[in-house]
């Protein structure tokens, strides 16, 4: 590797880790404000320009806090646990691209390496629920992985159909293969299926199950305070960045939109228009039951997965101009 | 030791409260669980006993009335119009008729009042955090009602033996009736867009822990629970007091007896409720709001037990006197108490997520549980 190529991948990667940071507290920020307006409350607004410091001043607390441990939490298991959850999520974002040329690694299996990063979160939530010595955790922790391990199913089908379409693993292929036609519009059923099985990947309303408040106080990190605690809040909003920069590029066409010349700010726009919808979602619907999470993934997704599936195969093989 | 390892399950034991997020107060259930499945729930009553009962002997009739409020913290109307009109039958007090309109009025103002934290703390247990806030902001114009009424929010003290503390401020009852008239109705609407024809909460609560009536009648069950079950028993209309039998209205049942049974009864008495307090106020007459009672209330010895409808339910006020200024005993059949006791059977062999789906339609209120 040249001087050049590793100054390259060091300016890189603290591009990246300070996007991490930003975007975290953005989405924050942000889920905060438009939830509270669904709810017709306030919302943050008292500290600093529409409520900019109070997150600061959450993350300044968080910080601080003390991080307490149990005492018959396993020591080793219960320190590493938000770090195994933090750094896999953390890692995918390495392989995704932001623009024509943009990215750090511009991965020929670059989907594959983002999916099997996340596919390691469900080890980090087990490990967090079942180090914590408590029943709640434990309960949540294994809703988690259940629950992770039931969606990467579908969510793997849904993107399968985008690959034999693009007939590429690579992320920036699959984007300029839809430099005419985004695939939501050829393959609605595979964005609805991956939709889905993100919002469950991502724990978020309503397939909160690890969570769950009302049944478990807070699932797998009922233990954790501090910035422990605060490690897996980071996670779950890099899962939902790195998922809904997934759902972008898979389905809505990256950083295209037509009539306008490429360009990264509009694969943040649509990661962003998605990540409100995140919320509106979060806003408007109760938590759904366990079973019936499960039943939902294995009855009725993956089914329609490997029927999209084989539909968009039949397809590129009989119409591979128009597919 | 190995072998029996192998061939057995284990059930983990959860503390599902004192203190957590599904319980209504201070509520605990011991749960034994098997995976996900509960195999028994053992509830445990008692952490905000703060002895009601006992207290009442040692205090005036009227004194005990400050003690009732604080009983069931949400509906405070309802609880002191069952204990006055206990003492009033006990004493042999007439109430005058606008005050038994405006005690039926502000009954019903409290049954709605009771029923939005109701709502909206049932879809909290379910997930959905936005009726909560809803149910708040109409909760909170209510109380504020309340509040221009008696000075206070949630321990009104408003209630007299022989009617009510004094005449309604000016203009009270139009704000009244133009809330429950034309505010009201549409944010139920907006309530029910939320959750009733929601997909998730149905499939979360239809069918679920659905009881029979006969069966509910043979566990005591009362209020909304029963009539969820198809049965239309109703204090208000079986055994009228206040100004009840004065207007007309309807005592809304269900089918089934389930989860979604009860929240439909519960909305539905919830509309009910405003179009009541709407005709009340047309019909409310002039007049004395307040007979005059002596000071010093000394009702004669006998024993009287006496029987209302709050929002949970049949509250039965059991009075025993001995001729002397304080009570001999003071007893309070609960509705809550009865309906948390069959919480057990109704529970086992489903989810620990239906667990609190169950316990949140039961409508539990901790003070007047454990009183």
């Amino acid at each position: 590797m040249s001087v050049g190529q590793l100054m390259r991948a060091l300016v890189w990667l603290v591009g990246l880790l300070a996007l991490m940071g930003v975007n975290t507290l953005m989405f924050v920020w942000w889920e905060r404000k438009f939830i509270a307006r669904i709810h017709r409350r306030h919302g943050p607004l008292h500290h600093g320009w529409h409520g900019l410091l109070q997150l600061p001043a959450d993350g300044l607390k968080m910080l601080t806090k003390e991080s307490t441990r149990p005492l018959a939490a396993d020591r080793m298991f219960f320190s590493l646990a938000p770090a195994m959850v933090v750094v896999p999520t953390y890692v995918a974002y390495v392989a995704l691209p932001f623009g024509p040329g943009a990215a750090l690694v511009d991965m020929r299996h670059g989907l594959f390496f983002v999916f099997a990063f996340q596919a390691l979160l469900p080890v980090g939530f087990t490990v967090a629920g079942w180090a914590s010595a408590n029943k709640y955790s434990l309960l949540g922790a294994l809703r988690s992985s259940a629950q992770q391990i039931s969606y990467e199913v579908p969510m793997l089908l849904g993107a399968l159909s985008v690959v034999v379409m693009a007939g590429s693993l690579r992320l920036t292929d699959i984007v300029s293969a839809q430099h005419a036609v985004w695939y939501v519009f050829k393959q609605p059923v595979g964005f609805v299926l991956t939709c889905v099985a993100m919002i469950a990947e991502m724990n978020r309303t309503p397939f909160d199950m690890p969570e769950a408040e009302s049944e478990l106080v807070a699932g797998y990190n009922v233990e954790y305070s501090g910035m422990r605690y605060g490690l897996f809040m980071m996670a779950e909003y890099s899962v939902m960045f790195v998922g809904t920069m997934l759902v972008s590029m898979l389905y809505l066409g990256g950083w295209n939109l037509p009539f306008l010349p490429a360009s990264p700010l509009w694969l943040l726009l649509k990661v962003w228009l998605l990540v409100t919808a995140l919320i509106w979602v979060r806003g408007t619907l109760p938590r759904v039951r366990v079973d019936i999470l499960m039943e939902t993934s294995w009855k009725v997704l993956i089914p329609i997965g490997f029927a999209n599936l084989l539909l968009i195969g039949l397809l590129t093989t009989i119409w591979p101009r128009v597919f | 030791m190995v072998t029996s390892l192998a061939s057995s399950t284990q059930t983990i034991s959860v503390n599902v409260g004192p203190q957590h997020p599904s319980t209504h107060g201070v509520m605990h259930l011991i749960v034994e669980l098997s995976g996900e499945e509960v195999c028994s729930v053992r509830p445990v009553v008692g952490y905000l006993h703060r002895g009601i009962e006992k207290l009442a002997e040692g205090r005036t009739y009227a004194q005990c009335q400050v003690l009732v409020d604080r009983m069931d913290y949400v509906s405070g109307f309802c609880t002191e119009l069952a204990y006055c009109r206990a003492v009033e039958t006990l004493a042999g007090i007439e109430v005058p008729e606008r005050a038994e309109y405006l005690r039926t009025l502000l009954a019903e103002l409290q049954r709605l009042a009771s029923h939005f934290v109701w709502f909206g703390s049932y879809g909290l247990d379910l997930g959905a955090w936005t009726p909560f806030i809803y149910c708040f902001i109409e909760r909170e114009m209510l109380l504020d009602l309340f509040e221009e009424l008696c000075g206070s929010r949630m321990m009104p003290n408003f209630l007299r033996f022989g009617g009510v503390r004094e005449e309604v401020p000016g203009g009270w009852l139009e704000r009244v009736r133009s809330f429950a008239a034309d505010h009201m109705p549409r944010a139920i609407d907006t309530y029910e867009a939320l959750l009733t024809r929601n997909e998730i909460f149905r499939s979360r609560t239809v069918g679920l822990s659905a009881i029979g009536q006969d069966l509910a009648l043979s566990w005591g069950l009362t209020g909304p629970m029963l009539r969820a079950t198809g049965c239309a028993r109703d204090l208000r209309k079986d055994a009228p007091y206040a100004a009840y039998d004065r207007i007309e209205w309807e005592v809304h049942t269900g089918a089934s007896g389930d989860c979604y049974d009860r929240y439909l009864v519960r909305v539905a008495e919830m509309r009910e409720s405003c179009r009541m307090a709407v005709r009340l106020i047309d019909a409310m007459p002039e007049g004395e709001v307040r007979n005059k009672v002596p000071r010093n209330l000394k009702p004669p010895e006998g024993e009287v037990y006496v029987r209302t409808e709050t929002p949970r339910g049949e509250l039965g006020v059991l009075i025993v006197s001995d001729g002397t200024a304080t009570p001999y005993r003071l007893h309070f059949r609960s509705p809550a108490l009865v309906n948390i006791s069959t919480l057990p059977r109704m529970a086992v062999g489903h989810k620990l997520a239906d667990l609190i789906a169950i316990a949140g339609s039961i409508d539990l209120v901790m003070g007047e549980i454990d009183r």
